[in-house]
This record gives C-alpha cells, sequence and structure tokens, in this order.
C-alpha cells in the first residue's frame, strides 16, 4: 500500500511537470539560488525582508507553472484582448493615471498597476498572432501594420514619460518583427544609422552636455543620464555618483570577489538601490569576475535555451512568441548589468530573478511559463 | 504552400541562429567590460573602494595654557555644550534652518553671522558651531526636538578663553579661524617638515585639525608651542558620511603651557592706574630681560575676536581715535624728552666729554646760531654740574652736551643700549623707531639738500627731542642695559616652555646678547643722581615716604614745534597735548625693576607719569596695593 501510494505522489509530480522542461528548470533554480544568497547580503540595511523575496520567487515559480499549462493555442486566441486591454488601461492612465515622481505610470483599477508593464508581453503575443494570422499571405504592408501596433503602446508609454520601459517595449516588438522576416535590407541602415549617432553622441558629449543645451524630444532628467554615462565624473556627487559607485563595486571585486556579505561598497551604503536595479553590484563586488562568469553563463544558458525550443515550436505564433520571450530575458540582463558596468545609460531595468522587485518577477515566470508551455506542445501537436 | 512554410522555418532557424551570435557577443561585451574592470584596473577600484570607506577624522589639539610667572592662567580653553551643524546636511537655505531652531533655542545675530561666515569659508565641509554655552534646559529642550533637526547636534566643544578680558590683551593677543592664508602657511611648514609620520593620513588631518591659529601676541609668537599636533581617528563610514566603526586612532598632542614673565597682577594694577588714559608702560627685570609688565592702553576684549569679531565691535575699535587695536609699547614711537638726560650724562661719562664735577653757569637758554633753544625754568638753573642736571632737568647742560659730542658720538654710545633697534622682544611687529645719525639722515631723505645733517639739529637731540623717536620698550629696555651694568639681556615675555602632563619646564630665557663696556662706577654716579630725582627733584612729590629707595626720570615731550611760544595746557588741543614720560627703578643697590612709561597727552611727566611709577613700584617692592584700586581677584 504505501509503495503504491508513494507511487502515485510520484505519478501527479510526474504529471504536474510532464513535458516540464528540464534545462529551463534547472537554469532558473540555479539563478534562484543565487537570487537568494545575493539577497541575503543585498537585502541588509533595505526594508525588505528575506521571506519577501522568497514570496516572490515561489510566486514566479507558481505563475510560472501555471502558465506552463496553458495550451498556447489559448494564448493566441488571447493575444488581441490583452494587448485590447493594455492599451486600453495605456489611454486610461495618460487621461487620469496617478502622478508620481513627475510621471504619471499607475493607475487605480482596484489595486494601483503600472499597464506598460503588461505591454512587455502584451507586444510580442500580439505581433506573433499578428504574422501568425497573415502566415503565407505576407507583404511589406504587415510590417508596416505590425510597425503601427507596436508604436502606439511606445509612444503612449514614452509621453508618461517612461523611457527605460519604451524602450523595453519597442525591443520586445522588434524582436518579433525581425524573427518573423523583416528583410535586412531594411535593418541593416537603421541599425547603421543608429550606431552612427551613438558615435557621434560620444564624440561630442562635451558640447551637447553642456547644461544650457536643450535636446528635441527628451527631457532634462534624460539628457542628464545619458551626458552622465558619456562622462560620469562630470558630476560625481550628484548624477554620476550611482553610476561611479557601481564601478568602485565592481571593480574593486576583483577576481574572487570580496566574499559573501564582505562587500564594503555594498554595505556602507554606496551602493543606491543594491537590493534592486544595482543587485549586480553587489555581486560582483562579493563574487568578483569568477562570480560574473558563472552568472553571465547562466543567463546564457537560460536564453539559449529559450531560443532553442522556440525554434522547435509548432506554429509561427509559437515561434515568434518564443524567441521574442527569449530576446526579453537577453534584454533585461544586458541591459541591466551594463547599466552597473557604466556601459548604458541609467534606466529602471531590473536583473531578471536577482533583483527585487514583485512585478517585474510576475513578468519573468510568465514569460518563463510561455517557453515551458511552448516546450510542453511541441510534440503533442507535432504528433 | 508547405515549401513556403519550410523556407519559412528554415528562414526562422537562420535568424535565431544570427540573434545567438548577437546575444553572443553583447554578453562577451560584458565579460570584457567586468574582465577590464575586477582584473585590469582592479587595483584603482580596490584603492577608491577603501578610501570611499575610510573617512579621516582629525581629532583638534588642546591649545596650551598661558601662565603668568606666579601661575596664575591667563589663556585657557574651556569645553561647552555647543549647537553644531553639519554643512553637508544641510538642505536648502541655511538661514530656514537657523530660524526653525532659534525657535527653540535662542540664536542671537551674531552667532548666526560667525555661523554662516564659517560656513561660507569651508565651501560647506565639516560641522560649525552656531551657538555655545547652552544651558541645561536649552539642551534639554535640543534634545527634545532633535529629530527635527538632522545633521544638528549638541557636543562639547573647546573654546579659548581670555578670563581677565581685556586684561594684557595686547601682550597675550588672541586666535581666530584659519583664514586662507594661515592654511597655505601651515602647508608650506607641513611640506618643509615631513618626517617619519604617515604622510598620506597627517595630510588629511593636520590641516582640518586645526581650525584656529594665534593671530597676534603671544598667541601668535608661540603658535607652534600652542597649538600641539592634531591626532585623528580613521573611522569607516557609510556613504551618507555616518560613522560605522573606529579602525585605528591617532591621539592629538596637545601643544605646550606658555609661561610668561609677565606678573599679571602688576599688569592689572598699572591698567587701572591708566584708566582711562592713553599710554604705554614697560616693566623689565635688569638682570634676566624678564618682562613683568606690558602695558598699552586702551586695550580690547581679545575674546571678542576668537570666533570672528562682529562688525558693529570691529567698527567701534577700527574708528576710535584713541586707536585701542595699536600696540604702543612694541609700535608707538615718542621722543624719549627728559627721560633720555641719564642715558646722555652716561655717555658723557663714557666718552669722557664731562666729569661729574663740570659745570655750567645756565641763563635758561642756548643760543646756537640764530636760534635759541629755552629751559623750562625762566632764568635758569644757575650753577649746574652732572646730578643738578638730572634732578633738576636743566636743558642747557643739555644742548651744550650735545653741542659737544656731536651726532654721530651719540648715535654711537646709544646704538647698543638698544635706543632705535629692534630689541628682538617675542612680539611680533616691533617697530625700530629712529635713532638720528649723519648715516640715517642720508637713507631716510631722498632730497639731496634735506640729507644733509645740520648742527643746529643736534642741540635739541640732548634733551631727548628732535629726531629721537623710541619706543617705551627700547627705553625701558636701555635702562635695563644700563641698571646690569652694560649686559644685554634680550626681553622677553615667554619665560619657559611646560610639558602640561609632566609639569616639565623648559626655559626658553636667552642668555645675555652682548656686553657694553660701561665703568661701573660712571653707572653708580647716575643712578645717585636718579635717586636724588626722587628725593629732592623733579619727581619727589611722587616718591614721598617710599619704602624703598628708586631712581627716577621725569620726561615731557613735545607733540609739535611751538616756535618759541609758551605752552599752555588748557588751550591745547587734547591730542596736541605734551606726553608724560617717566623711568624708575627700584631698588637702588640691587635693582629688581625697571621701568619705562608714557601717558599721551597728559602734560607734565612728574605730574602725571610718576605716580604710576610710584605705585607699580610700591606693588612689586613692597607688595602694597593702593587703597584707591578695587583689590584684583583671581577669575577661578
Amino acid at each position: 500500500m504505501e509503495k503504491s501510494a508513494l507511487a502515485k505522489v510520484k505519478s501527479v509530480i510526474a504529471y504536474a511537470f510532464r513535458g516540464f522542461d528540464p534545462h529551463l528548470g534547472f537554469i532558473f533554480l540555479g539563478l534562484a539560488g543565487i537570487s537568494f544568497i545575493v539577497f541575503l547580503s543585498a537585502g541588509q540595511g533595505t526594508p525588505v525582508a528575506i521571506i519577501d523575496q522568497l514570496r516572490n520567487l515561489l510566486i514566479a515559480f507558481v505563475i510560472m507553472w501555471i502558465v506552463s499549462q496553458i495550451p498556447p493555442k489559448w494564448l493566441e486566441m488571447a493575444a488581441i484582448w490583452i494587448y485590447g486591454i493594455g492599451i486600453a488601461l495605456l489611454i486610461a492612465v495618460a487621461i487620469f493615471g496617478l502622478i508620481k515622481k513627475g510621471a504619471r505610470r499607475w493607475i487605480n483599477v482596484g489595486i494601483v498597476i503600472q499597464p506598460s508593464e503588461i505591454m512587455k508581453i502584451a507586444v510580442p503575443l500580439m505581433l506573433a498572432w499578428y504574422f501568425q494570422k497573415r502566415e503565407g499571405i505576407r507583404s511589406a504592408f504587415d510590417y508596416l501594420v505590425a510597425g503601427l501596433l507596436l508604436a502606439l503602446p511606445v509612444l503612449l508609454i514614452a509621453r508618461q514619460p517612461d523611457l527605460g520601459t519604451a524602450l523595453l517595449v519597442l525591443a520586445a516588438g522588434l524582436y518579433v518583427i525581425i524573427l518573423a522576416g523583416l528583410p535586412w535590407r531594411w535593418i541593416v541602415p537603421i541599425v547603421a544609422i543608429g550606431g552612427v549617432a551613438i558615435l557621434l553622441l560620444i564624440i561630442f558629449s562635451s558640447g551637447i552636455c553642456a547644461p544650457d543645451v536643450t535636446w528635441p524630444l527628451i527631457r532634462e532628467y534624460q539628457k542628464n543620464r545619458v551626458c552622465t554615462l558619456l562622462d560620469p565624473t562630470s558630476d560625481p556627487l550628484g548624477r554620476g555618483f550611482h553610476t561611479i559607485q557601481a564601478i568602485i563595486a565592481v571593480g574593486s571585486g576583483g577576481f574572487f570577489g570580496k566574499g559573501w556579505r564582505e562587500g564594503t561598497q555594498s554595505h556602507l551604503e554606496f551602493i543606491p538601490e543594491k537590493h534592486t536595479d544595482f543587485v549586480f553590484a553587489v555581486f560582483a563586488e562579493e563574487f568578483g569576475f569568477l562570480g560574473n562568469l558563472v552568472l553571465i553563463l547562466l543567463f546564457f544558458a537560460l536564453i539559449k535555451r529559450g531560443l532553442t525550443i522556440s525554434m522547435g515550436a509548432p506554429t509561427l505564433f509559437t515561434r515568434l512568441l518564443g524567441g521574442a520571450i527569449s530576446l526579453i530575458f537577453f534584454t533585461y540582463a544586458f541591459v541591466n548589468i551594463g547599466m552597473v558596468t557604466g556601459l548604458l545609460p541609467v534606466v529602471g531595468v531590473p536583473l531578471p530573478l536577482l533583483s527585487y522587485g514583485g512585478t517585474a518577477l510576475v513578468t519573468l515566470g510568465f514569460g518563463a511559463g510561455i517557453l515551458m508551455s511552448i516546450h510542453r506542445h511541441r510534440r503533442l501537436v507535432q504528433s | 504552400m508547405p515549401s513556403l512554410k519550410k523556407l519559412d522555418l528554415y528562414s526562422y532557424h537562420e535568424r535565431v541562429r544570427i540573434a545567438i551570435l548577437f546575444v553572443s557577443i553583447c554578453f562577451g561585451l560584458l565579460v570584457v567590460r567586468l574582465f577590464w574592470l575586477q582584473v585590469i584596473s582592479h587595483n584603482k577600484y580596490a584603492t577608491l573602494a577603501e578610501s570611499n570607506r575610510i573617512a579621516i577624522v582629525p581629532v583638534p589639539a588642546n591649545r596650551g595654557l598661558l601662565i603668568d610667572r606666579n601661575g596664575i592662567v591667563i589663556g585657557r580653553n574651556y569645553s561647552a555644550l555647543t549647537l553644531e551643524i553639519d554643512a553637508s546636511q544641510i538642505k536648502g537655505n541655511p538661514d530656514l534652518l537657523i530660524d526653525q531652531l532659534a525657535e527653540i533655542i535662542h540664536i542671537g545675530p551674531r552667532d548666526r553671522r560667525n555661523f554662516k561666515r564659517a560656513l561660507e569659508d569651508s565651501r560647506n565641509m565639516g560641522t560649525f558651531p552656531l551657538r555655545s554655552m547652552l544651558t541645561e534646559t536649552e539642551m534639554a529642550r535640543f534634545l527634545a526636538n532633535r529629530y527635527r533637526f538632522p545633521g544638528v547636534d549638541v557636543s562639547a566643544r573647546n573654546f579659548r578663553e581670555y578670563p581677565y578680558n581685556e586684561l594684557a590683551s595686547h601682550l597675550i593677543g588672541y586666535i581666530g579661524r584659519v583664514s586662507a592664508k594661515d592654511k597655505e602657511q601651515m602647508q608650506n611648514e607641513l611640506e618643509s617638515t615631513r618626517g617619519s609620520e604617515d604622510p598620506y593620513a597627517l595630510q588629511r588631518a593636520f590641516l582640518p585639525g586645526i581650525q584656529y591659529v594665534g593671530k597676534i601676541g603671544i598667541e601668535q609668537s608661540y603658535e607652534k608651542v600652542l597649538r600641539g599636533v592634531p591626532g585623528y581617528d580613521e573611522v569607516e563610514i557609510t556613504a551618507g558620511g555616518k560613522p560605522v566603526r573606529t579602525l585605528s586612532s591617532k591621539p592629538s598632542v596637545p601643544g605646550k603651557n606658555v609661561i610668561l614673565s609677565i606678573d599679571i597682577k602688576l599688569q592689572a594694577l598699572v591698567e587701572e592706574l591708566y584708566g582711562k588714559r592713553r599710554g604705554a608702560f614697560v616693566a623689565i627685570e635688569p638682570e634676566t630681560g624678564d618682562i613683568l609688565a606690558f602695558v598699552s592702553k586702551p586695550n580690547f576684549n581679545p575674546n571678542d575676536f576668537v570666533e570672528g569679531i562682529d562688525a558693529t565691535t570691529w567698527k567701534e575699535l577700527i574708528e576710535s581715535k584713541e586707536k585701542p587695536l595699536y600696540n604702543r609699547p612694541l609700535k608707538g614711537i615718542y621722543p624719549p624728552a627728559s627721560t633720555y638726560k641719564p642715558f646722555m650724562a652716561l655717555a658723557a661719562l663714557e666718552r669722557n666729554k664731562r666729569s661729574p664735577e663740570d659745570a655750567i653757569a645756565d641763563p635758561g637758554f642756548f643760543t646756537f646760531g640764530n636760534h635759541t633753544f629755552r629751559d623750562d625754568k625762566i632764568g635758569g638753573h644757575g650753577t649746574v654740574n652732572m646730578e643738578k642736571s638730572i634732578v633738576e632737568s636743566c636743558d642747557t647742560y643739555y644742548y651744550l652736551l650735545a653741542r659737544d659730542m656731536g651726532v654721530n658720538m651719540m648715535h654711537d654710545f646709544m646704538k647698543p643700549l638698544g635706543f632705535g633697534q629692534i630689541t628682538g622682544i617675542d612680539l611680533d611687529g616691533e617697530v625700530r623707531g629712529v635713532l638720528p645719525s649723519t648715516e640715517w639722515k642720508k637713507s631716510a631723505f631722498k632730497k639731496p639738500e634735506q640729507q644733509k645733517w645740520f648742527e643746529g639739529e643736534t642741540i635739541s637731540l640732548g634733551i631727548g627731542q628732535g629726531y629721537n623717536a623710541f619706543t617705551i620698550l627700547q627705553l625701558a629696555h636701555g635702562l635695563a642695559n644700563v641698571l646690569n651694568y652694560g649686559v644685554v639681556m634680550k626681553p622677553h615675555l615667554a619665560k619657559a616652555i611646560e610639558d602640561p602632563f609632566t609639569r616639565q619646564k623648559e626655559l626658553t630665557t636667552p642668555k645675555e646678547s652682548y656686553r657694553i663696556d660701561l665703568k661701573p662706577e660712571n653707572i653708580e654716579i647716575i643712578k645717585k643722581a636718579m635717586v636724588e630725582v626722587n628725593r629732592s627733584g623733579t619727581s619727589a612729590s611722587s616718591f614721598r615716604n617710599a619704602g624703598f629707595i628708586a631712581g627716577g626720570k621725569t620726561g615731557t615731550a613735545q607733540v609739535f614745534s611751538l616756535n618759541s611760544k609758551i605752552y599752555n595746557h588748557a588751550t591745547t588741543p587734547e591730542f596736541l597735548r605734551d606726553h608724560a614720560l617717566y623711568v624708575a627703578y627700584a631698588p637702588n643697590d640691587k635693582p629688581k625693576i625697571a621701568i619705562a612709561l608714557i601717558v599721551e597727552n597728559s602734560g607734565f611727566g612728574a605730574q602725571h607719569a610718576a605716580p604710576i611709577a610710584r605705585k607699580a613700584l610700591d606693588y612689586y617692592i613692597d607688595g602694597k596695593w593702593p587703597k584707591e584700586i578695587p583689590e584684583w581677584k583671581r577669575v577661578p
């Protein structure tokens, strides 16, 4: 009897996790483990308790599991609704959203939510749905439609203003469009122009960063962020403080790191937002170059696995969605680490799984769940 | 259709491969960046992180005390509860913060001004006192409200205090907040004396640790002794500057005490005797060169200067006609007038120009060329020998003597006695004055016709007028040199340096500077005449019933030339009236004290200056305190 009970439990677990991708699962567990260890250090001196981080990780895991149970077909059907609701909420925010710190980003729908977060998943869902709809009859016109579907939420978010989220949504949409087959002859010039623009920005930074120069379309604080990136020492106690102190933390970590909970920069409050956006600085200071290699390899494995899953997906919708979600993970990790190490301007992008914060974890759990679901329903549909 | 789907799939796979390549490149970029930061530039950032976390907090050294020759403390430190504001934590207008604080603690306009000035000077780094001497009630009231004022705290701070206020202000001087110029000077000093100390910590602690320096007086000239060496704490701090723990500390070395040669009670008595009158008074112990009293009247309150003087008081001091900030004994130059006669007589004996018995018949004037030099006494003093010339202060005797000696012989005799010379006293800003000679006139004037010495100019030099211009310090020093039989001791205010812990004293008294070849018997002749001045001469009334034998000589210096008119004290404007001078010493057989003094624009020396000397000597020799002066009390 006992044996059969055990077997029963085993079979229930097996049923629950059927089609659960073990690669993805272990990578997630690895990152969650690192997250837990880092939080024990980075969370010190913050009002956040370790139990909160554990709870968030658990919620993310549960969401991942739930979403992984949803057949991709349902997502495909829901895509247009999710997108529609997201757009409606964004418009509502623009009209009667809540203003905090000079930005209109939130809305009260019983609870206060930030609709732009929804768009991070809603936009790739919608675009993947659209390309699926137009499969086989696609023309140049479809890219224009896709571009408009993308531009609408991006502009709505950008004028909140929330340039960071707008760029992330833009990136998510562009991944779908590019993976869908946007001709190279269109991609190459855009990338080239962007590259040249950045190069010019760096060369003429001293001139255009003068205090009395205003940039068209860009707000003062956004200009400051870019200028601070170009030369953090120009304002060491003000805007550049975060960047300089984060770089010092990372650099002083050395090859092996200062040891867990031994980071002076982190524990003496030199790192701003040390448990959220700048958690990588804490990790890098305490675990050094070696720890960073492990972390980056884990992220790479996560993205690689996600892309591999998308390659095996049965429909164009699932392929595009899986590919875009994988690349969203990449964007988060790259932009966050790039920002902490002074390669990119300071934008509020969390490091997937390591940064404390409920919303981002939900979004990430949702994305990971979709990847799981795609993986799980691969054979079922194909056979 | 299926072929198209396949093609689509192929195209997707191709794009994913490119995406993986893109991801690899981007992550590679991160790895390169991290390698650059963490491996190649690690040392640089490790150093930055270290200096980030460690703050050098200077620990100011206790300043040495100023103590008089009898152990009375005249410059000290006190610890007071002080409301301090950390400048780096002031957000917005400091006035608003002060307004809020003023609601619970009284903050005067002067506190506010001083604080704001300190704030400006510091460029908003550091902690500055806003109000000191908080009472217990005030402190309690603040502590109850402390949560409202981040960066404001109460702490015990050391302050400099001169317990007797105006007393001896010119010789004590005062300390004040370090100025940019002081800083620069100390920086140079530091660079030239860099020794075994950890230069990094010293550099960061030394200058910030010194917040006050002596600006004038003894406080200035013994700055390095009094100052001590600031220590420092190496403190681990947070980004907000909050200390976490002390990693190491180097205690400060307190400054040494300076023991002065001054008898502060004598000083106090003389200052009281002057009252509202202006003048200078210097008393020297001939054998040692110890300055026993060094009075400059009027004086000022050095306590006003420590935390920065307020504009009103400053304006009053600087605009006063009485010039209270002017150090008269050190910088004021006056003709010595008749007090010069004993020195002239000694010169005559030493240079064999007169014997004591050589006498003149005094008609009351002396005509040289077409100019008549008058004596005070109409009709003259009759037959005058050397002693009588001093006792009755006969001018004609000295007109003739000056003529016979000539300017350069007088100059050569007076120079080693210190007239018109820097005495080398341990105060900054000493003025040289003028001891005329033909050489001097050549260098002092520009036009050739003025550079020539006229014989007529020699005559009035004999009675201490003419170009003669000396400080009261020089006059006292000259007298002390004669009384010390030509052994010249450099006058000094500091006697010893005392270690505050071991109480070990290290004498700073200089050894004799040089000796002048003077015959003791000649000096005795002069002394005998000076004693007679107080017995039967010009100042006899002042020295009636003295308990000791004192020598003296009166003098009355013209402030402007009368051009042969008769001087009328009452009709002359105050600042043009004659100065009263006096030199004295006692006791006669072994002088313990030599005095020179001037009472500006007061009239006759015998009438206005001699009584001050008499009372000072009564106290110094016999310990007698005049009845009319309130008993002087030590401040606890």
